[in-house]
């Protein structure tokens, strides 16, 4: 077993067989993990890589590349790991949340504008586990609700994943990073 | 406005290019169809009270009536992205395909590389480069909110470029959104001719010819390469593409372009270019009521 080197992507191992880096998730672990936590399937990763840079931030690409790659990004973070609870991010439950059938708590427009500006706030409905969720609203659906645009009205109103929230006693705690949280009016 | 008399010569109803330069710019947005197609994103702005209006070339680019196009719903959820109109040209006009391997040579902050993925269906591989670090972080965070899972990000000068960190030796397409003057960004900041001088263009010019020459090298035969800069100096444009012409494997070719524009010149200043850059485009603000612009289509012939 080798020592991760935090500068560098390395590609993830398919599985824990093929591991040869001190505490690297595997693969098999990671696209277990969103379908376990929150029910995305599998398949979603079909055309997908995962890769780890930094202790423990695991990307996710969908193009070609070599392993170990010394570049500045490729695809997007994803997920940390290399501790007790892993974590989604925003980012990430923002693009592939909406496969998501577990762990996701809908929120009421007000709540909703306050987990986009950060705020921690009480929410005693949730009566699923505690730790990581997807927190997410509807979103298309307005008080006059009108139709418009140039395509079929297939999607409105369905619910859009706006990031990931920290639920403990009773209390949802954004985790919007500080760079993404916006005041927003409606 | 001073720097921009040279263009008299050039440019017809020069009075109303002057004006239109005088007048601020609109919000303009893209729809990032990576994350909502064009109709969930017009339903979440119009939920949120947003009036806007499509372009007639391109139905995924509004004109929003805001203040703060960066704080609304549809923003937050990166469906869409703050964007000039004519900076959605390039992308449209290299017309990359799902699955192919394309470079953004002058990438940063993103909003053309993050088109490209989308035009792509966000498969295949979009390399990403910009050679200043800072505006590198601009660019993924970009990439980022707007879930372009198939770029990878380079920060290495262009003009020496090597491809030897990938799989593969060569791109299918490369869009040279090459850093210039800036002229016809005037409508968005007033300030963008106070350091304006010959001398400057000329040494940016410099600059251009090396990283278009790169970028032809590094393309396939048969693939395209797309020259762009948002400046108004046949030193940068038209001159550059000659350049290219003289040096390299290539050739001039057409493209539809649903904007009102005027062809590129070939002559300027006393020397002239080949005939084939009149299928150049040269947008300006009068036009179409958007930023300066130009662009060229290049094939890589061998």
């Amino acid at each position: 077993m080798s020592d991760n080197d935090g500068q560098r992507f390395d590609r993830l191992p398919a599985t824990e067989a093929e591991r040869d880096v001190e505490g690297r998730a595997t693969r098999e672990e990671v696209v277990d993990y969103f379908a376990d936590r929150f029910g995305i399937p599998s398949e979603t990763f079909d055309d997908y890589t995962f890769w780890e840079k930094g202790a423990g931030k695991i990307w996710v690409y969908g193009g070609e590349a070599s392993t170990p790659l010394e570049i500045e990004a490729i695809g997007m973070t994803c997920l940390r790991t290399r501790q007790e609870h892993w974590k989604p991010t925003t980012d990430f439950v923002q693009r592939f949340g909406r496969a998501a059938t577990d762990c996701v708590i809908d929120l009421e427009p007000a709540e909703a504008r306050r987990f986009a500006a950060g705020e921690d706030q009480e929410i005693e409905r949730w009566d699923g586990d505690w730790g990581y969720l997807i927190a997410a609203h509807d979103v298309g659906v307005g008080p006059t609700d009108q139709p418009g645009g140039d395509g079929e009205l297939v999607d409105r109103g369905e619910r859009e994943p706006i990031g990931v929230g920290l639920y403990v006693h009773g209390e949802l705690r954004s985790m919007v990073p500080k760079g993404r949280q916006r005041d927003l009016e409606s | 406005m001073e720097p921009l008399e040279r263009y008299r010569p050039i440019i017809d109803d020069f009075e109303d290019f002057l004006a239109a330069c005088r007048r601020p710019l609109g919000n303009a947005v893209r729809v990032n169809t990576i994350k909502a197609s064009v109709d969930r994103a017009l339903a979440t702005l119009e939920a949120e009270g947003l009036a806007y209006e499509q372009a007639d070339w391109n139905p995924r680019v509004l004109d929003l009536e805001t203040d703060s196009p960066g704080s609304t719903w549809a923003s937050f959820h990166g469906f869409t992205h703050g964007q000039e109109e004519v900076s959605a040209v390039p992308p449209v006009v290299l017309d990359p395909e799902p699955g192919e391997r394309v470079w953004d040579c002058c990438a940063a902050p993103g909003g053309k590389a993050t088109q490209i993925a989308a035009l792509m269906d966000d498969r295949g591989t979009v390399v990403a480069n910009d050679n200043n670090l800072g505006r590198i972080s601009a660019l993924r965070f970009n990439a980022e909110r707007l879930g372009a899972t198939s770029l990878a990000v380079t920060n290495a000068d262009a003009r020496n470029y090597s491809l030897q960190r990938f799989d593969f030796d060569e791109f299918d397409r490369t869009l040279v959104d090459a850093p210039c003057s800036c002229e016809g960004t005037i409508r968005k900041n007033p300030d963008a001719l106070d350091n304006w001088s010959e001398g400057h263009i000329s040494s940016v010019a410099g600059i251009q010819k090396g990283i278009i020459r790169r970028a032809i090298q590094a393309t396939r035969e048969g693939g395209t390469v797309v020259y762009s800069t948002c400046t108004f100096a046949p030193e940068e444009n038209e001159a550059v593409v000659q350049h290219a012409l003289e040096a390299e494997d290539c050739r001039v070719v057409d493209f539809d372009l649903g904007l009102e524009h005027a062809p590129g010149l070939t002559e300027w200043d006393g020397e002239t270019f080949d005939s084939s850059l009149e299928k150049a485009a040269r947008i300006y603000p009068h036009h179409n009521d958007t930023g300066g612009f130009f662009v060229a289509k290049l094939e890589v012939t061998a």
